[in-house]
């Protein structure tokens, strides 16, 4: 269980523009993903965490033990809290070898114990073959997993990873996820991560944390965010959102539905709990949600006509963008039908349409 | 006509100690104004760095004033060494002392601030204590610049002269450094001593800069 309840006031610097951290962080789950753009305060939140930087108030607790409390004047030394740190750059020491990096760590043990689980800890992550080198003679993949074996020696009460995907081709990012699971799976200790790709929310996240100008814009499970952004920075934060303006037709309650009106264009969809008729709200809808197919003479429900104006081939799926700003995402086989069709219809599903 | 080298060998021990004095001192003065945030440091610096700047000769009468017979300093060392500062090769040394100090403090310090602070929060974060961490992991990451910052050093204590005259004085086979010999010999005429000397001192000089021009890291 974390909590961390901070502020901070950032002064403008030569570089940096004035910035405050106000957040109150509670979680309990295993993997906690802290998710937002550059500049968010992310990395701050992290640093105030391990005790690089010293909030101007709040408290700060793992489990039963504050760490840092503004009130009362407490704060721990970063050696005295005990949170592991996964710095972008590994932070290994580059004039010790893999092993001496993890005997340094291992310092604080009783010195019978020291080796016994050195040993085991490079058995774990896969290292003894490389125990010799130094970091500098290291694959990327080995030296994450040994900067992470190199954390959890000193038996930490958190692990702290800041952004360690930043820079990875796919395979050792792979690698990466792999060697987080395990964290949690053999060695129970809480993870605290930091990212701007929201894939990786999706890969580890059991809570998802969306921070966006110092202050927590969402969070929850990343399938419940996603589904429901709770305001349109998020939206726009998850990306590929279509947002739309809208005005609110009719709402019936009794068969659980709704009009909106998007320019011309009628849209029906489930019931708006709190909203009135006439409001004006944006509505929301991923590509994949929406559906286009050629136009054809027959007339459709929950559609708009569109041109369409690029399409770009993705791994999975084609992006199609149209003049009206719609994006849809649809399967390559589906658009290779008609790839040369310039006239469209987007079909929205009434179950998919939301509101902010 | 025979060379008398006690001026060069005087020169060299007065550096290597000063030189030892001012790493150890200079280096911990260094990490503290790198990492320490307090009131005052860089007023601090700024006194540090004065003796790079201010004439020889008042450097001297400070020294003088503070470490001469009447002096504070200069009573307290000799009612413990029973015997008067000014006018030894000990006074030599710390004439030698403020002349290279400021140097090794301020190439020290710049080191220091080059760091990677990552790897001094990683070890933190380990537990080490902040002296484990200065000594196993900022000191070998520095290990190279803070050794050309010591030749440096070393090189700049051999130079002294106005410091020396001032403090140490000129008394022959005692206190007579290679630059007060060099300004000796000139004076009274022995041409081949002065050009003896100066072409010892120079190759000595510029072996020592060209060491340490190989520890600095270079940008290729």
């Amino acid at each position: 269980m974390i909590q961390a309840r901070l502020r901070k006031f950032l002064s403008a610097g030569p570089d940096s523009a004035a910035f405050t951290l106000d957040i109150d962080l509670q979680t309990s789950a295993g993997v906690t993903v802290l998710f937002g753009p550059s500049g968010a305060g992310k990395t701050l939140t992290l640093d105030c965490i391990a005790g690089f930087n010293k909030p101007a108030e709040g408290r700060i607790a793992i489990d039963d033990t504050v760490l840092f409390d503004a009130a009362a004047a407490i704060n721990f030394t970063p050696q005295d809290r005990r949170c592991g740190y996964v710095f972008q750059n590994y932070a290994l020491f580059p004039h010790m070898t893999l092993r001496q990096n993890l005997q340094f760590a291992a310092e604080r043990l009783p010195r019978l114990e020291r080796h016994r689980r050195v040993g085991e800890i490079m058995d774990r992550f896969q290292l003894n073959e490389v125990a010799g080198r130094k970091p500098h003679e290291l694959s990327g993949g080995q030296k994450q997993r040994t900067s992470i074996a190199r954390a959890l020696l000193a038996a930490p009460r958190i692990l702290l990873l800041d952004e360690p995907s930043i820079g990875l081709d796919i395979p050792l990012k792979a690698e990466l996820y792999a060697a987080i699971r395990q964290v949690r799976a053999d060695f129970g200790t809480p993870v605290l991560l930091v990212t701007h790709d929201l894939n990786e929310c999706f890969e580890l996240a059991e809570h998802m944390v969306v921070m966006c100008n110092g202050t927590i814009a969402q969070s929850g499970p990343p399938l419940k965010i996603l589904d429901q952004p709770s305001t349109a920075e998020v939206a726009a934060l998850l990306g590929a959102y279509n947002l739309l303006p809208v005005e609110i037709r009719t709402l019936d309650p009794g068969n659980k539905t709704s009009r909106v009106r998007f320019q011309e264009w009628d849209l029906a969809g489930p019931y708006l709990p709190g909203r009135f008729r006439g409001d004006r709200v944006t509505l929301y809808i991923r590509p994949d949600q929406l559906t286009a197919t050629a136009r054809d003479t027959k007339a459709t429900s929950n559609a708009i006509p569109a041109t369409l104006l690029r399409a770009t081939e993705l791994p999975n799926s084609v992006r199609l963008e149209f003049t009206n700003g719609l994006r849809v995402e649809t399967p390559r086989g589906e658009f290779s039908k008609s790839s040369n069709n310039k006239d469209w219809t987007i079909h929205f599903p009434p179950e998919a349409i939301r509101v902010l | 006509m025979a060379i008398d080298w006690f001026p060069l060998w005087l020169s060299l021990r007065v550096a290597a100690i000063s030189t030892l004095i001012a790493a150890i001192g200079g280096v911990v003065i260094a990490y503290l104004l790198a990492n320490r945030r307090f009131r005052g440091k860089e007023a601090i610096d700024a006194a540090i760095s004065l003796p790079l700047v201010l004439p020889p000769t008042v450097l001297g009468y400070y020294l003088l004033v503070l470490l001469g017979r009447e002096g504070a300093l200069g009573k307290l060392y000799e009612s413990i060494f029973g015997q008067p500062l000014v006018f030894t090769w000990q006074a030599a040394v710390v004439a030698a002392l403020l002349h290279s100090a400021p140097l090794l403090v301020k190439y020290a310090r710049a080191a220091l601030e080059s760091v990677d602070h990552s790897y001094e929060r990683a070890a933190r974060t380990l537990g080490a204590s902040e002296f484990k961490v200065f000594l196993r992991v900022t000191l070998p990451l520095v290990r190279k610049p803070i050794l050309a910052a010591v030749a440096l050093a070393f090189a700049r204590s051999l130079g002294d002269f106005g410091i020396t005259i001032m403090l140490a004085g000129n008394i022959p086979g005692r206190t007579q450094t290679v630059a007060v010999a060099i300004y000796d010999a000139v004076e009274a005429g022995k041409g081949d001593l002065a050009r003896t000397l100066v072409i010892a001192i120079s190759a000595l000089a510029l072996l020592i800069l060209w060491l340490a021009n190989k520890l600095e890291p270079h940008k290729s």
